[in-house]
Parts: C-alpha cells; sequence; structure tokens
C-alpha cells in the first residue's frame, strides 16, 4: 500500500516507478467484461469486431484507465486521488505489453490543501502511447 | 449518420446501485489489483477507509449498473459496434465503500463532429453521491461514434 507523498520532498519532474504489465490476453479482456459490466462485445467476440471493421478484438479503453489507476494509487493511498483522466490516443489490441509511467509535473496548493500534479500514461510496446492522462493527488 | 445537436441537455434517468464486495473483487483480478484495501475489511480499515473500498476507475462499472444500460446508445440510434472511448475524467471527493448507496446522474452535455462527419464526439457528465446525498465523485466521458457513412463516400 502507497503511503502519502511527503510535499516538500517531492520535485517536479520526479518520475513514478513504472509498471510493466503481462500481455493483454483474451482471458482479461473476458474477466474486463465481466467485471467492469461493459458488455461491448467489440472486445471479446472476434465476429462481431471483424463485422465491424476490425482485425481482432481489443482492449477496453477503461481496462487501460485502471491501470493508470494502479499506477497512481503506488504512488498515494487510493483515498488521496482528487482527479484522474486520461485521453485514449490508440487502441491496445490483445497481445499488447503496456508499460505504465508518469511523473510529476506540478506542485500547489488548493483550499488549503497541499497537491501534486501527475502526468501518467500508457505506452506499448512500440513506443506508442496508448493513454494520455493525468492526475492529481493530494500530498502530506 | 448525422447525430442530433438538440440531444445537448439530455438528462438521463437517475439510478442508485449498491457498493458490492463481489464486483469489486472481480474488478480488481481483471486488472491485476492486489492491494487488500479492495478485498478485506480490516486491512481497508486499518487503512483508514469505512469498510472495503473500490480502486479509482471502478466508478465506470457502478455506471454500468443502469437497469436502463445502453440508454445514450438507444437515444443516438447508434449500433454498440460504431463506438469507441475517447476520453473519461473523474473527480473524487470521497471514496465509497461496499454496502454505499451510490445515484448516479448522467446528462450529455456535448455534442460535435470532425472530419467531416467522419467521426462523432458526445460528452457526458455524470454525478455519484451516496446515501447521505453528498457529491462522491463526478465523471464525465467522451463517446466517440465512427460514421459507418464515411467509409462510402
Amino acid at each position: 500500500m502507497a503511503t502519502i507523498p511527503k510535499f516538500d520532498q517531492v520535485k517536479v519532474g520526479d518520475e513514478l516507478k513504472p509498471l510493466v504489465l503481462p500481455p493483454v490476453s483474451r482471458h482479461q479482456l473476458a474477466l474486463y467484461c465481466g467485471g467492469s459490466g461493459d458488455h461491448n462485445p467489440i472486445h471479446v467476440d472476434l465476429d462481431f469486431a471483424k463485422k465491424f471493421g476490425f482485425k481482432d478484438v481489443f482492449a477496453h479503453g477503461m481496462l487501460s484507465m485502471a491501470f493508470l489507476g494502479r499506477l497512481v494509487t503506488s504512488y498515494a493511498p487510493s483515498n488521496k486521488v482528487r482527479k484522474l483522466g486520461t485521453r485514449f490516443t490508440s487502441i491496445t489490441w490483445v497481445g499488447d505489453v503496456i508499460t505504465v509511467s508518469g511523473k510529476v509535473t506540478g506542485k500547489r496548493e488548493e483550499n488549503g490543501e497541499k497537491l501534486i500534479d501527475l502526468e501518467v500514461k500508457c505506452t506499448n510496446q512500440n513506443g506508442q502511447d496508448t493513454l494520455q492522462g493525468s492526475a492529481t493527488v493530494a500530498a502530506a | 449518420m448525422e447525430l442530433d445537436k438538440k440531444l445537448i441537455g439530455h438528462t438521463f434517468k437517475p439510478f442508485t446501485t449498491t457498493v458490492e464486495a463481489g464486483k469489486i473483487r472481480l474488478f480488481c483480478k481483471a486488472i491485476g489489483e492486489e492491494d487488500e484495501i479492495y478485498s478485506d475489511e480490516a486491512a481497508a480499515k486499518a487503512a483508514g477507509y469505512r469498510g472495503v473500498t473500490a480502486p479509482p476507475t471502478f466508478l465506470r462499472a457502478l455506471q454500468a449498473d443502469d437497469p436502463n444500460k445502453g440508454g445514450l446508445l438507444r437515444l443516438l440510434n447508434v449500433d454498440i459496434g460504431l463506438i469507441l472511448h475517447g476520453e473519461q475524467h473523474f473527480e473524487y471527493f470521497a471514496p465509497v465503500v461496499v454496502g454505499d448507496k451510490v445515484t448516479c446522474q448522467e446528462k450529455v452535455v456535448d455534442i460535435y463532429d470532425k472530419k467531416g462527419g467522419a467521426l462523432w464526439f458526445v460528452v457526458q457528465e455524470m454525478e455519484m453521491k451516496d446515501q447521505t446525498g453528498k457529491l462522491v465523485a463526478k465523471g464525465k466521458g467522451v463517446t466517440v461514434v465512427r460514421n459507418p457513412d464515411a467509409a462510402k463516400k
């Protein structure tokens, strides 16, 4: 479990310890289909995906966003996360190896709370960003 | 295909759902999350939570509990195979824990197109309140609709 970041010790440019994930599997997409309640067949049913012009099924954007969440909550406790947002910039295919990385982009105080702004992203094995996001966590 | 911009401002019927331990467990298994605050009540309480809590993006799974699920697609008259997720943003005001009854209210705040109508963007905002009426989170999502007619031109 993450400990609360200490505001005075955090520096802009600090990098979070990256998270390298196992290759995305069809099994994982099936689990996420059930676990998330997102039952869009495009993520689990190859016939359906092909019918709509895709070469294969592909990962839910929200599965990758959950990886961003894992990175952020490895840096600060879950109840210190104030914001998490992302753009989904490219599709994550079955077999892709995603690395989740992040760095500190700002430090500020708002309503008496010390906040740390982070840039977070998912990148595939080809070096292409699949998610470009940001987060804000509260510090001590 | 063209989406009706008059639907901007449409408000969906709110619904209330209960945060369930089993759903969080399956969600965590799917995303590879093993922190015990999401599965063990004692660990969660020791970490300062009222009970077993949920990972940050689990809120989207609560949205999927809508008894009128798929309302956006029916409203837009769009096939589920044509949509992609463009953006998602959450703002958190308080953690939700197992047993909380969360009321979700969603509305359409913008509709616009790019690339000469080849792609349409629908922006939705969502508010989540707990059983005491306290705002626990806000969400904003962008759904991208691929225009099936664009490829034919």
